[in-house]
């Protein structure tokens, strides 16, 4: 069965071509995948997220349960801040990449990716020890509002102080009247805010930031600009750039990972028995010299021999080159090294490169 | 973007388009082809001098989600390549049917344009 946003229809009213994502009905472009990409890098784009699931811990000792549940350490956050992190299984590996909001040691709500929500939370209510999880995605829509005229553009909307609200960090306050979670977070590499409502309420807060955004240049955007404008940032995807065989270390997402934090965390004996030992492959970033767009899935060779695939790729419209990702053989993971993407059955060169790829100027 | 469709054109049921010009033959993607692409960010050409075969793939169309093939409408020798797509794949998109050509072919048989759909067949097929 095909589930829908509560915006399902404003997206059809608008003209987007729909897809099915992970068994939702998603809007993948209005119009243009580049206008829509540009218009996020230039002016704000809005997207509806509201596929995204969430899942509350409420309780004393909330945030103690969580905390053995991510990779990250919300002890070392404050009220209001929100931490990215793994859940990771006992290899190390990606049960999840989320969001974790802490509102309070006893209130943390963490934002999951549609296509893992129910193994998510299956997986947490097995592992958690202490506070059960409480699946909260049918309770909230999701807005991300994102792009350089993004923040002008809520704040006019909003009497919350957006200018006390830090990246990573989230108030609670109406937007159009619209009571909202506002988030200083995103999935473009702009600044913006992914906006929290309730879900009877999402029209009215997708009307309100399209009509308010018309002096800012605002689009609505699809899951085909999403796509393209996390590439550029080198942000990973699941089920693509990471998922439960490769580990955070060997995604390159260390920083996430808190081994030295108090009471530890699911898969932190495995990476601390990798860090021990080296990391054998790595996430890159890389660039095609040679003609092509490298495609999730291209083999990537090295003098003829397999040594990895295509993870994600895509031609970048804002870097305006063939752009992709790939774990590689750690020797050949650092920046200039060279390997080719095979791109049906030529072998098209290409050169590992510092990301994001995005310069931001 | 308009879908009219050319009446001076032949089809192809994978919605190339085919024009004759004297011994030669253009040929180019519909403007529904295009539009259900969306936006085009490369082409892979055949090298000149080329031969395509009728009805088999001789280059590749990718938009910024999908990779597609490109099929010929007819058999013959390439003569011309659009090179500007190279640099500027984008005018499949905003000019399917005149700067957005793809090949120009001498037909190694001229009565095969003749068997591609007309504009009212190909109309007929979009419904």
């Amino acid at each position: 069965m095909t589930r829908r946003t509560p915006l399902n229809e404003a997206h059809r009213k608008l003209g987007a071509r729909m897809v099915d994502f992970v068994g939702w009905d998603m809007p993948v472009q209005y119009t243009s995948v580049i206008a829509e990409h540009e218009a996020v890098r230039t002016a704000v784009g809005l997207f509806d997220v509201s596929h995204m699931g969430e899942i509350e811990f409420a309780g004393p000792g909330a945030l103690e349960t969580v905390n053995r549940l991510i990779s990250n350490d919300l002890a070392r956050c404050q009220d209001g801040q929100a931490v990215y992190a793994g859940l990771l299984n006992d290899l190390g590996g990606f049960v999840d990449d989320v969001v974790a909001y802490r509102f309070s040691p006893e209130r943390i709500l963490i934002c999951v990716n549609s296509s893992n929500r129910e193994k998510d939370f299956a997986w947490m209510k097995a592992r958690a020890e202490g506070v059960a999880p409480v699946d909260r995605g049918d309770d909230f829509a999701q807005i991300a509002v994102q792009g350089p005229n993004a923040v002008a553009l809520v704040q006019r909307l909003t009497k919350a102080d957006l200018s006390q609200v830090g990246t990573y960090r989230f108030t609670e306050g109406e937007v159009a009247g619209v009571k909202s979670i506002i988030s200083r977070t995103g999935y473009t590499g702009e600044d913006g805010f992914e906006l929290y409502c309730a879900t009877d309420d999402a029209v009215k807060l997708w009307d309100a930031l399209l009509e308010a955004g018309q002096p800012d240049g605002v689009k609505p955007c699809g899951l085909g600009a999403r796509d393209s404008l996390r590439t550029e940032m080198k942000y990973a995807l699941y089920g693509n750039d990471i998922d439960d065989a490769h580990t955070a270390l060997e995604a390159g997402l260390g920083w996430i990972v808190k081994l030295d934090k108090a009471g530890g965390f699911i898969g932190k004996d495995a990476l601390v028995a990798q860090k021990a030992a080296g990391v054998q492959r790595k996430l890159v970033g890389f660039e095609l010299t040679g003609a092509g767009i490298p495609r999730h899935g291209y083999p990537l060779l090295k003098d003829g021999v397999r040594v990895g695939e295509v993870t994600s790729g895509t031609q970048g419209p804002s870097v305006k080159k063939p752009i992709g990702m790939g774990y590689v053989p750690t020797a050949l993971a650092t920046e200039g090294s060279t390997f080719d993407v095979e791109i049906r059955g030529r072998a098209v060169p290409a050169v590992v490169v510092k990301t994001p790829f995005l310069k931001k100027s | 973007m308009s879908d009219s469709i050319p009446q001076n054109l032949k089809y192809t049921k994978e919605h190339e388009w085919a024009r004759v010009e004297g011994k030669t033959v253009v040929v180019g993607v519909t403007a529904h082809a295009q539009e259900a692409l969306g936006d085009v960010v490369y082409v892979e050409l055949p090298k000149l001098g080329a031969t395509i075969t009728e009805g088999k793939q001789f280059g590749v169309i990718e938009s910024t989600k999908a990779v597609s093939d490109l099929y010929a409408p007819l058999s013959g020798k390439v003569v011309k390549v659009n090179d500007a797509l190279t640099g500027n794949p984008s005018i499949i998109n905003t000019d399917p049917y005149g700067a957005g050509w793809i090949v120009e072919v001498e037909p190694s048989d001229t009565e095969q344009v003749g068997k591609l759909l007309d504009a009212a067949a190909y109309a007929e097929l979009l419904k």
